[in-house]
């Protein structure tokens, strides 16, 4: 895409002498026509939807520094709107430890009453307050999706949680599932592959949900370690064996958690092994220490550093790179990713040692991802339906309540944090375009569409809906839009009767379905 | 109105047609309904080979006792070899006692051997052979309704599964949460003319007809609710909508039942995996009620799971991926009350493995043979169906 515009009339009038001598000066010259169609759909792809901001941001930097900020985004700060929000959550400054112990300690404490009625109450207080802190971290994922500038890292931070599923509602993962997806997932999101797997196998959400936490010598429970390779790394089908299965799960044997403050008692030749790191224990108590033939390495059985061979086995596995390069090329390129890309990006991912801003970078750089944004090739899936709706719609305008949000979603079959197998959610077009799911979504585009759908209604006592009226035949319409629509497309628009009903028309149209 | 009227009234009506076919009467009146256990449940424990000594010695902890009238927690008698569940005493086991269901143990994927949930679902779902490349826009129910002239599938699921997948756009619905449509009749008239010359044209059109049928029949059961009857949840709501909708228009329908993954502490005679369990045998008692006792006896309900388990108990009080499951055949026209296919002892020695129920009646070969009696297909039509396989005669039908 060309960045060499000279500038034109509509940017270079309102620019001072200053500035354009600092844009020439940085060799980057800033675009000066409108945005073309190819544009938006770059920003359709690799955000969670155009909106008038974003369109603005990328007209004024040009298109490569806009990657660039994309794939290496400084820390940047939210909108203090958004960012009062997300401080106002308890928990939010608790260290995750902390916070796991006292849930531990109520579900204990709730079912130690000894009346019936009562305890079914202290119960019910317990799940309440699990509910609350997964909906504050839904909420959490809401407000940075729609709002956060490095748009995305929140993309493939999304795309991560579902890569390393867990499911919310098994046992007491609600609690530290936000802490999971910030701390496991976010903060390694652009980083190393290697980093970020091993990010999620010390978390105590994901060796709760794969069971690990159970897995010790002589009580093997396979799980975990199967899916690692079935769907973390190297992918099924890619050669190893059930003995690999098995070898892994012992080397993984005293992996787990631990609530409780003080250690667990060791035999003193056990003791300089035992790693606590929060919530996060390996019991050298419960490991197998016997040696293992992994995917033809021979370990030697010494405690948690088997892991760490394991994981490097695994990550640098030519099957990892290209089962990681596939996986992003279906989500970010389409349902049947060209091989010459996925082979390319395996390739960077192997070179850079899993660099996933690299292979993110070979991904946008390369012509099968240029050509792909022609067409709108890709159907949205429902999160990103739903956050491009809600983008449009009221661009940087906050919402108050992110539960209508949650409830579309949960509703639309693609629940944050709601997916009850590891495998996550389909990324294939064919998962979300059947007659039930277009029914939905027709349903919501009208929720969106007609007016402020309670997401401008805090969810508080009392609270009463702030004025917000969805914008959705917005300048962005007028300047680019528009001229991406089919004439049966504009036709149907031509029928609305009021601004609510052109909204919801146009939010079910097939070009923004795409 | 006796069902022939009723299915004349249908031939009548042309709004009744689907993707082009023209809905009437087919031959027998079948109704085929398939149960996907999604999670692969623990078949030993369900039908349950209490003439094992080897099955008490393998699970300590999980056993389900031998039948014993005295003890309400022992497994219900079948015959000599095998008992049911206690949490199906209700439920399914009546239809045992009225030779209204069959079991077909060691039954599964004989080349399917991944151990993948996630896999073997979609090698079942797909009926293709495995280790060629995969056309993941053909599901075996989806081949089966086209070799059909006079069939309405249905999914009952939020998403179009696999099995449905394929040439023509094949409806679904999430049975669990309908409500009144908000998107009026004219806003469907726009947005079907927006769709009209597109991909999803047909997945448009489709939804907005089913979507009025199904709230047309719901609403009913919710104004019987709104007099204060009880309405069943989950799965049951779910089945009963399931038979209502089976018994008034749809006839060829699927749907799946998540969480029967039982790693950790699955439960034995109570628990985790009997609560499961009760619900989904409540449903399927409620879905051949629903039906009513005449469709019932043109109604074939068949319930899959994509692999067995450990026969051993892992160190959790769980059990881990296996291989053999057991499939479950009802329906008021079938030859039940009995093991069906082929089978061998419970013992160290037979498993797969040394470590699961092998696989002695293939799934895609179980299914050729049921589907040729209730549908009378040709062998043609079976061979695009499931492609190079022998049907499987077990006597069902």
């Amino acid at each position: 895409m060309s960045i060499t515009a000279t500038l034109g009339s509509r940017i270079s009038a309102k620019l001072t002498i200053g500035t354009i001598a600092a844009l020439v000066a940085f060799h980057q010259p800033a675009r000066s026509a409108e945005l073309s169609a190819q544009d938006i759909a770059l920003l359709d792809r690799l955000t969670w939807g155009v909106n008038a901001t974003s369109a603005a941001h990328l007209r004024e930097i040009g298109t490569e520094r806009w990657l660039q900020e994309q794939l290496h985004p400084a820390n940047v700060a939210l909108a203090a709107a958004v960012q009062k929000q997300i401080e106002a959550m308890p928990d939010v400054h608790r260290f995750p430890f902390d916070i796991a112990a006292s849930f531990d300690q109520q579900g204990k404490s709730a079912n130690q009453v000894a009346d019936p009625e009562q305890r079914k109450a202290a119960q019910q207080v317990y799940q309440q307050a699990m509910n609350d802190r997964a909906r504050q971290a839904a909420a959490r994922t809401i407000l940075r999706a729609l709002y956060a500038p490095d748009q995305l890292r929140e993309r493939l931070t999304w795309f991560w949680f579902n890569h390393f599923n867990v499911h919310q509602y098994k046992a007491n993962i609600r609690v530290l599932v936000g802490d999971y997806e910030d701390r496991a997932i976010r903060a390694n999101a652009l980083g190393k592959f290697r980093t970020l797997l091993s990010a999620t196998l010390h978390h105590p959400v994901m060796l709760r949900y794969l069971d690990n936490a159970d897995n010790a010598a002589g009580h093997l429970n396979e799980n975990y370690a199967r899916e690692i390779m079935e769907l973390h790394t190297m992918g099924v089908g890619s050669g190893y064996t059930q003995a690999d299965v098995e070898a892994l799960a012992r080397i993984l044997t005293g992996v787990g958690i631990d609530f409780k403050s003080e250690d667990p008692k060791l035999k003193p030749e056990l003791q300089s092994q035992l790693v606590r790191e929060g919530a996060f224990e390996f019991n050298p108590a419960r490991h197998d220490f016997g040696d293992k033939t992994f995917l033809g390495h021979q370990i030697k059985g010494r405690g948690l550093a088997e892991v760490d061979d394991a994981l490097d086995i695994l990550c640098r596995h030519p099957a990892t790179a290209t089962h990681i390069a596939k996986q992003l090329a279906t989500y970010f390129v389409s349902d049947n990713p060209p091989p010459a890309l996925v082979q390319q990006m395996a390739q960077t991912f192997q070179k850079t040692d899993g660099d996933i801003a690299a292979v993110m970078s070979t991904l946008v750089h390369a012509p099968e991802f240029t050509a792909s944004l022609k067409g709108g090739a890709k159907f949205k899936d429902p999160m990103l339906y739903v956050m491009s709706s809600v983008r449009l719609a009221y661009d940087n305008k906050v919402v108050l309540n992110t539960l209508p949000i949650q409830g579309w979603l949960n509703r639309l079959s693609e629940g944050l944090f709601n997916h009850e197998t590891p495998d996550g959610y389909s990324m294939l077009s064919a998962a979300w375009n059947g007659p039930g799911q277009m029914m939905l979504r027709f349903e919501i585009a009208r929720a969106i569409g007609s007016g402020s759908a309670g997401l401008f209604k805090p969810n508080e006592p009392n609270a009463v809906d702030q004025p917000a009226f969805p914008l959705v035949m917005n300048g962005l319409y007028f300047s680019n839009i528009r001229q991406t629509l089919s004439p049966t497309t504009l036709a149907a628009l031509d029928q609305a009767v009021s601004p609510q009903d052109w909204n919801t028309l146009f939010l079910s149209s097939p070009e923004f379905m795409h | 109105m006796d069902r022939r009227e009723l299915i004349k009234a249908f031939a009548a009506s042309a709004s009744l047609t689907l993707a082009g076919r023209v809905w009437a009467a087919p031959a027998t009146d079948a109704r085929l309904l398939v149960v996907f256990l999604r999670g692969a449940y623990d078949a030993a424990n369900v039908v349950v080979p209490v003439g094992s000594e080897f099955y008490y010695a393998s699970r300590p902890t999980l056993a389900v006792a031998r039948p014993d009238a005295g003890n309400p927690n022992a497994a219900l008698a079948l015959d000599a070899g095998w008992g049911l569940h206690p949490s199906l005493r209700d439920s399914i086991y009546p239809l045992w006692a009225r030779r209204e269901i069959a079991f077909v143990p060691f039954a599964g994927t004989s080349d399917d051997l991944s151990r993948s949930h996630f896999e073997t679902q979609d090698t079942i779902e797909l009926g293709q052979a495995v280790g060629g490349s995969r056309d993941y826009r053909s599901g075996f129910m989806s081949r089966l309704a086209t070799e059909l002239t006079r069939v309405k599938p249905i999914s009952f699921t939020d998403q179009l599964p696999l099995i449905f997948r394929g040439h023509n756009q094949i409806p679904n619905i999430g049975i669990a949460s309908v409500s009144k449509p908000g998107v009026d009749d004219r806003q469907a008239r726009l947005i079907r003319e927006m769709y009209a010359k597109g991909d999803l044209a047909n997945s448009v059109s489709e939804g907005f007809r089913v979507r009025d049928d199904v709230y047309k029949s719901v609403s009913e059961e919710m104004m019987a609710a709104n007099r204060g009857a009880v309405s069943p949840r989950g799965f049951e709501l779910s089945a009963r909508r399931i038979g209502r909708l089976m018994r008034e228009q749809f006839n060829l329908g699927f749907v799946d039942v998540g969480g029967w993954d039982t790693h950790v502490n699955q439960g034995a005679a109570t628990g985790y995996l009997a609560d499961r369990l009760g619900e989904l045998g409540r449903g399927l008692a409620g879905f051949s009620e629903e039906i009513g006792p005449a469709m019932w006896r043109d109604t074939v309900v068949v319930v899959i799971s994509e692999f067995g388990r450990t026969f051993r108990e892992n160190g959790d009080r769980g059990t881990d991926h296996g291989h053999g499951s057991v499939y479950w055949v009802m329906g008021g026209g079938i030859n039940g009350g009995r093991m069906a296919g082929e089978q061998v002892q419970v013992a160290q020695a037979t498993l797969f493995q040394n470590r699961d129920y092998p696989v002695l009646t293939d799934y895609k070969a179980f299914f050729a043979g049921l589907i040729q009696h209730v549908y009378g297909l040709q062998q043609a039509s079976l061979e695009r169906i499931f492609t190079g396989i022998k049907p499987k005669d077990l006597n069902l039908v």
